[in-house]
């Protein structure tokens, strides 16, 4: 917000548009759009200069249900599209959302490349540990022994640890939420969104349909028992070592955001082609 | 000069060849005599054809020196130079040589190729290695360049020169080798005939450039107004990265690596999203991932130029050499109706116009734009006349701040719709590639598709795209079609023919998509025979014609895949035979 601009300041509600979810009713994401808008809203930001970013996936619908700029990408492209975005204008807020297939499986790459760039945006990803919009299939952070047609008898295979992964990759915050704890999750993005550099929010958002067993995270998390540190290598041997739901802060990172190197005085492009000049 | 210089015919261009296994300098001393000729006035081409390893495979710098514009290469050499010829075979027919022609060899170089010994040509022998070893730090290449230049006539003054400020950054000592090097091969020219002359060149009018087609592109995408560009490296289109690279943030621009080619061209569609006309730059297999999100920035109006310099396909071909093979996926990769834009440079000058006006109509249409250079165009390098100065900037309807309900995909009569850029107040909307209504909400709807649908037709279909939708030149009843870096090629062949034929027409489209049906009619009116030449094996380029256009009379194709390019001679002799 500018120093000039005299507008009250917004509130949650200012933030959602008047499309209405697709979600199936308990979705833990409607609680992420809660935070989201708590969240910009006591940022202090304005609709028009924050920016939410998505793939495809249940959790990708948010950006239409917000009342920010938004953009609902192909499957797994989310932080490309947003990197080239904040690259070009760094004065925009922008917000990557993403869920545990579109970020983990077909954007994998792509959530490694941006911790390394360390790009100030906030990536947050509904961790779901199912493909919901296909109905039910096996995502990459899904146990082993989870049943499916897909996958009778399960995959066999170990899930992905984002946040190590993260960690690994250099991002410069890290951080669990729980979609079930609406204000808590505010908090956490809050502080993503502040933290320069690339911060990284992995919210555990259960899927009623397809997995009723997540029901049962609101029983299972608890908060981090302590603060978040700052030694990337304490952090990974505290997240590779707890039991997956311990909420809130865990990194707080130093790194150097990434600026692009463009030069203050720019000249004419026609003094481009003296390169070419016999 | 040496004396039987006057009695030899004159001529308006030479071709000479240097031949050299990978690392053996062949294309540094190419480039060298290009540099030196085009200071004396000429005009020249040189393109490079290499094996795609980095050291101990094959090279050859093909170099066209003349006094009017090149645009192409002949099929035969006049002068071939080899280094040596360990890897020579390895070219089958690329470099052609004929009985008149001369062949200089070291003897210590290995056999001649069969090219050279079946052709029958003139041989003299130059013990190029020996020669350089004889000067400290002396390389063969510079000796090549000098027996080349000698046998040219070219100036040692100026030859001096151009080593002077290309070679200064390897110091002094390098530099003082090379000019050593080059005296060598000026005095063992002295004893060589090379049995023609080339004419003095006419004074330049204009200011002479030197410059490969991918620089071109590169200096268009800024003049066009690009200042995002994002890509993945991609033989033979990272020229076009390395020179935007410091360039564009010179004009206030970013060039950014992208981790593969689905970052690149979401990256730009991002940074177009943002109100940054932004580019990429690939090659076949790049274009390849991209279609995915190509299809995204059709369907929501978010305007993107990517540029493929095609390389010879499927799969990784022959990504050192040129073919004209992406055409279909050009055209007819996207998934869906997905109405976009194609476009394809004719010359190296070329390069430099089309990819800006590629940004003008991507930018006023809110589309996707891809421009099909290729690997010959791209990087051959030409002495060029400066491309003129055009007026095509970049122009995108942008919303103003809004009070009311925005609607970013509001229909009208023209089908382009403002677009509200990030910071707008009021005009915020959630760009998708869902179907979508007026106002980009998601929507199943049979009536939303089809209205969005025709309306980002409309705008393709009603933009005025002017008299660059081809090249037409000529008249007559025959007529030659042909497309991008043939266009050179085919035009050669028609001034070839006009005293012995007659008068051919030269039909050359720029805009391939959309297609312009009752322009490409008046363009064929009265012509009875009609000569189709493209270099790809399929024939993409004859069977989009037959699609997309009514053709009358006699239709012919010459067609052939990469990487051997289709040369004037090929086309003229069609033309002839078909006439008897």
């Amino acid at each position: 917000m500018s120093i000039l601009d005299t507008r009250p300041a917004c509130n949650p509600g200012d933030f959602r548009s008047d499309v209405k979810p697709i979600w199936c009713p308990g979705c833990g994401d409607y609680h992420v759009l809660l935070s989201f808008t708590r969240a910009f809203a006591e940022l202090g930001l304005r609709p028009e200069n924050t920016v939410v970013i998505s793939g495809i996936g249940c959790s990708s619908r948010i950006p239409a249900y917000t009342n920010c700029y938004g953009f609902h990408g192909v499957h797994g492209r989310s932080l490309a599209l947003a990197t080239g975005l904040k690259v070009s204008r760094p004065d925009l807020t922008v917000v990557v959302a993403s869920g545990d297939g579109d970020g983990y499986s077909i954007g994998g790459n792509h959530f490694i490349q941006a911790c390394r760039r360390n790009i100030d945006m906030t990536y947050v990803v509904m961790d779901n540990r199912v493909y919901g919009m296909t109905k039910g299939q096996p995502s990459p952070t899904t146990e082993p022994d989870f049943d499916t047609a897909l996958s009778p008898g399960g995959t066999g295979i170990r899930p992905f640890h984002p946040l190590v992964i993260a960690l690994a990759s250099g991002a410069n915050f890290v951080a669990r939420a729980f979609s079930g704890q609406p204000n808590e999750t505010a908090s956490i993005l809050v502080e993503a969104i502040r933290h320069p550099g690339f911060s990284f929010v992995e919210v555990l958002s259960p899927c009623v349909t397809f997995r009723p067993d997540e029901r049962e995270w609101k029983n299972k998390v608890h908060p981090a028992p302590v603060a978040a540190t700052t030694d990337p290598a304490k952090a990974a041997r505290r997240i590779m070592t707890d039991d997956g739901f311990n909420i809130g802060i865990l990194y707080r990172g130093d790194r150097r955001p990434y600026r692009a190197a463009i030069e203050c005085s720019t000249v004419d492009p026609t003094e481009l082609e003296q390169d070419f000049a016999l | 000069m040496p004396l039987w210089d006057q009695e030899m015919p004159e001529v308006e261009s030479i071709s000479v060849g240097i031949v050299g296994s990978g690392g053996a300098g062949a294309l540094t001393a190419g480039n060298l005599l290009l540099e030196a000729a085009s200071l004396g006035g000429w005009h020249g081409l040189l393109t490079r054809t290499v094996g795609p390893q980095i050291r101990g495979g094959e090279a050859a710098a093909l170099v066209r020196l003349a006094t009017r514009p090149v645009e192409c290469l002949l099929g035969r050499f006049d002068l071939l130079i080899g280094i040596d010829w360990l890897n020579a075979n390895r070219f089958g027919g690329e470099i052609e040589v004929g009985p008149q022609s001369l062949v200089i060899t070291d003897p210590s170089g290995g056999d001649l190729p069969n090219v050279v010994t079946l052709a029958g040509a003139r041989t003299a022998e130059v013990p190029i290695k020996e020669l350089a070893k004889a000067i400290p730090e002396g390389r063969p290449n510079m000796v090549a360049l000098g027996l080349a230049a000698g046998l040219l006539s070219l100036s040692e003054d100026i030859l001096r020169a151009v080593i002077e400020k290309r070679l200064a950054e390897k110091g002094q000592n390098a530099v003082k080798a090379s000019d050593a090097g080059v005296q060598a091969g000026f005095a063992a020219a002295t004893r060589l005939d090379l049995g023609m002359r080339l004419a003095a060149p006419e004074p330049p009018t204009v200011q002479r450039w030197l410059a490969s087609g991918n620089e071109m592109t590169g200096l268009g995408a800024v003049r066009g107004g690009i200042r995002f560009a994002a890509a993945y490296p991609i033989t033979p289109a990272s020229e076009i990265l390395e020179w935007l690279a410091p360039n564009l943030p010179k004009v206030g621009g970013v060039l950014f690596q992208a981790e593969d080619e689905l970052a690149a061209i979401n990256m730009i569609i991002g940074a177009s999203f943002g109100g940054t006309p932004a580019l990429t730059a690939t090659s076949g297999p790049g274009l390849s991932l991209m279609t995915e999100a190509l299809g995204l920035a059709t369907a929501a109006e978010i305007p993107v130029v990517v540029v493929d310099v095609m390389r010879a396909g499927p799969s990784t071909g022959i990504p050192t050499k040129s073919e004209q093979a992406d055409l279909n996926i050009a055209v007819y990769g996207l998934h869906g109706d997905a109405p976009h834009l194609v476009v394809a440079p004719q010359s190296i000058g070329d390069c430099l116009f089309t990819t800006q006006w590629a940004v003008h109509l991507a930018e006023a249409l809110q589309a996707p734009a891809v421009v099909l250079s290729d690997q010959f165009v791209g990087q051959a390098v030409a002495a060029i006349d400066r491309p003129a100065d055009l007026a095509f900037i970049g122009q995108r309807a942008t919303a103003m701040p809004q009070v009311s309900s925005y609607k970013r995909y509001a229909v009208s009569t023209g089908g382009v719709s403002p677009m509200a850029i990030p910071g707008t107040y009021g005009g915020q909307y959630t760009a998708d590639g869902l179907t979508h209504n007026e106002r980009g909400t998601p929507t199943s709807n049979e009536n939303d598709h089809r209205v969005q649908l025709d309306k980002r037709r409309t705008k393709l279909e009603q933009f005025s795209y002017g008299d660059h939708w081809a090249t037409l030149e000529g008249d007559g009843e025959v007529a030659v079609i042909a497309w991008g870096s043939l266009t050179g090629a085919a035009r050669e062949a028609i001034v070839q023919l006009r005293n012995s034929f007659g008068h051919i027409r030269l039909i050359a489209p720029r805009l391939l998509l959309p297609v312009q049906p009752e322009r490409f009619i008046a363009a064929l009116d009265g012509v009875k025979r009609t000569l189709v030449v493209e270099q790809s094996h399929g024939a993409q380029f004859y069977h989009y014609l037959r699609a997309q256009y009514d053709m009358t009379g006699d239709v012919r194709l010459l067609n052939r895949p990469g990487p051997l390019p289709i040369r004037p001679s090929e086309i003229s002799q069609a033309i002839m035979q078909w006439s008897h």
